[in-house]
């Protein structure tokens, strides 16, 4: 028995969820008694693979081939399930995104797990092994048993609040049998990624904004506040229907749910749909200049004004420190 | 093309949850059940590409009976027949193998569902799926082309997209803008009440997961509202007593 992490690598480090993903892992570790690894796929420095060791992990375990730097979920879900066997693990845990979403699938499948996904709570071992699990979009929770013998968790962002230690980590080399067929399945053939933004499912701060902006042209404020703050820019699903905003910055029960530390929602009324989304933030803000609008039932802090008035002078303000 | 679009009948989005029985089922009382609104999105995009490319949509929901009006919309929309495995879909390992098994009787060339369901969100069910088939599965897909052989994807991915190509058979996850939604219209839902719907019972598995119970969440505390011709002072609040920034 042992607990397995998978984390993700982004430009040479290990991405914040995954941090997490790894001290999650060495808190379920804690808990079973049991010893905690962690692998990374695909080409890494050994200071970024150290960083897992620093959150909790006891051992590291890297596959370097470069073939592996795609995140073809085929080929990673083979891999981790050999490691995963290799390990006599039998909790293996991902951080919810994109990838790590698909890995946790095919893992699941391949390994025949019980698996539970938006998992918001360390498990309670003491009748079985059950999480807590949010579900209906944040609208509820689930308290839900795992049943088999091996169990999948795929976390939520700000499920613990990680500490870092000085602890360090071997890192081993592992060398998973990669089945070539597996890499001509998927061809990508381009990529479009924003540069620079920070990353809403990753963000602690969102400064979103629906359509009491009236238009794209007025996104300029949203995106002054957001950068002032360190913040991602998100915004209502009107507002990505009608094309002012990607699809990826949609905040809602159809678009991208987040977990921030703190969320900032200038002109949205606060539809169900959209508080789904959103209402396991830590602190919401509500700026809207409707008194009767329904998101300020939800919020810990309000403001009735017009955003055009009060964005700026919120801006103005962190930047001078207040 | 055989197509096979899997459905989940959910409650609508606007539904507040609620529980009865000692909070270990959802209260149904007054809810109204809808097609997973991303599993609509797959089967819109999959109706257009019949009537592109010819060949059938089949439509699969793993659930009890009273999932069956939304089955029957299915129908109305476009979809030539539709399955039902009758059983309670509560564990994503148990619905994949259903709907695995209906899979590999039938060899569809694309099976496509929602990213996830709007109830238990776990997303899994298409990777699943792809795995127990031996399969590529994408999620979340945003854009579907197909052309002979081969599939043209638009994946959405954190803060971006990813153009992918990728040959039949697939499992896909679909979200928007992959098509816009349809709305049946009489001639739709009068032949959909003469469509075959099959009733099928599943494959006896063990479920791998289970829930013990439900909770809702705590409510927030009041709000406090700060004038907007003070606004700075919001700043200094979320440092000094919210400590977020």
């Amino acid at each position: 028995m042992s607990v397995l992490v998978f984390v993700e690598l982004d430009e040479g480090t290990l991405k914040a969820s995954s941090l997490e993903a790894v001290y999650y892992g060495s808190k379920v570790a804690e808990k079973l008694n049991t010893s905690v690894t962690a692998i990374a796929l695909g080409e890494a420095s050994q200071d970024a693979l150290a960083q897992a060791g620093r959150f909790g992990a006891q051992k590291v375990l890297h596959a370097s081939n470069a073939q592996l730097n795609e995140g073809n979920t085929v080929a990673y879900a083979s891999a981790v399930a050999e490691a995963a066997n290799q390990e006599g693990s039998t909790v293996i845990v991902l951080a919810k995104s994109s990838l790590g979403d698909a890995m946790a699938a095919r893992l699941a499948g391949k390994l025949k797990a019980g698996l539970a996904a938006n998992v918001i709570d360390l498990p309670d071992l003491s009748n079985g092994f059950r999480v807590k699990r949010s579900i209906y979009t944040g609208k509820a929770f689930a308290y839900t048993e795992l049943t088999a013998d091996k169990k999948i968790l795929a976390i939520k962002k700000n499920t613990l609040t990680p500490e870092e230690s000085d602890a360090t980590a071997p890192v081993e080399t592992f060398q998973p049998t990669l089945n070539e067929a597996d890499f001509g399945t998927i061809k990508v053939t381009n990529v479009e990624k924003a540069t620079g933004d920070v990353l809403l499912p990753e963000a602690d701060l969102v400064v979103s904004a629906g359509r009491g902006l009236k238009g794209p042209e007025n996104w300029g404020i949203v995106e002054d506040l957001a950068q002032a703050l360190g913040a991602a820019t998100a915004c209502s699903k009107p507002v990505s229907d009608l094309d002012w905003r990607p699809h990826h910055e949609h905040v809602g029960q159809t678009g991208i749910k987040v977990s921030p530390n703190l969320y900032i929602a200038c002109g949205i009324s606060g539809a169900i749909q959209h508080l789904a989304g959103v209402n396991s933030s830590k602190v919401i803000v509500v700026i809207n200049k409707d008194p009767e609008a329904p998101f300020f039932k939800s919020a810990d802090y309000g403001i009735v004004g017009d955003v055009f008035d009060v964005l700026p002078r919120l801006t103005k303000a962190v930047k001078e420190g207040v | 093309m055989k197509i096979l679009v899997c459905v989940t009948s959910v409650p609508d989005t606007t539904t507040k949850i609620t529980f009865t029985d000692n909070n270990t089922k959802l209260n149904k009382a007054g809810v109204q059940f809808i097609t997973g609104p991303y599993d609509d999105y797959a089967l819109s995009r999959a109706v257009e590409l019949k009537e592109q490319t010819g060949g059938t949509v089949t439509v699969l929901n793993v659930g009890e009976a009273d999932a069956e009006p939304v089955i029957r919309k299915c129908l109305a929309i476009g979809a030539d027949d539709a399955i039902r495995v009758n059983a309670d879909p509560t564990d994503a390992y148990f619905v994949a193998e259903q709907i695995a098994a209906i899979a590999k009787e039938n060899q569809y060339d694309l099976i496509m569902m929602g990213r996830e369901t709007i109830d238990y969100n776990g997303g899994q069910v298409h990777g699943i799926v792809g795995e127990m088939l031996g399969i590529p599965s994408i999620s979340p897909v945003m854009k579907l082309a197909i052309s002979g052989n081969t599939a043209q994807i638009t994946r959405e991915i954190e803060g971006g997209k990813e153009e992918l190509e990728a040959n039949l058979p697939l499992v896909l996850g679909c979200q928007e803008p992959i098509a816009d939604w349809k709305i049946p219209n009489m001639r739709g839902i009068m032949s959909a009440r003469t469509k075959p719907l099959k009733v099928v019972e599943p494959t006896g598995t063990d479920k791998l997961t289970q829930v013990a119970s439900y909770e809702l969440p705590a409510p927030r505390g009041a709000c406090k509202m700060i004038p907007a011709d003070e606004a700075e002072t919001l700043i200094k609040l979320l440092r000094t007593e919210a400590k977020v920034l």
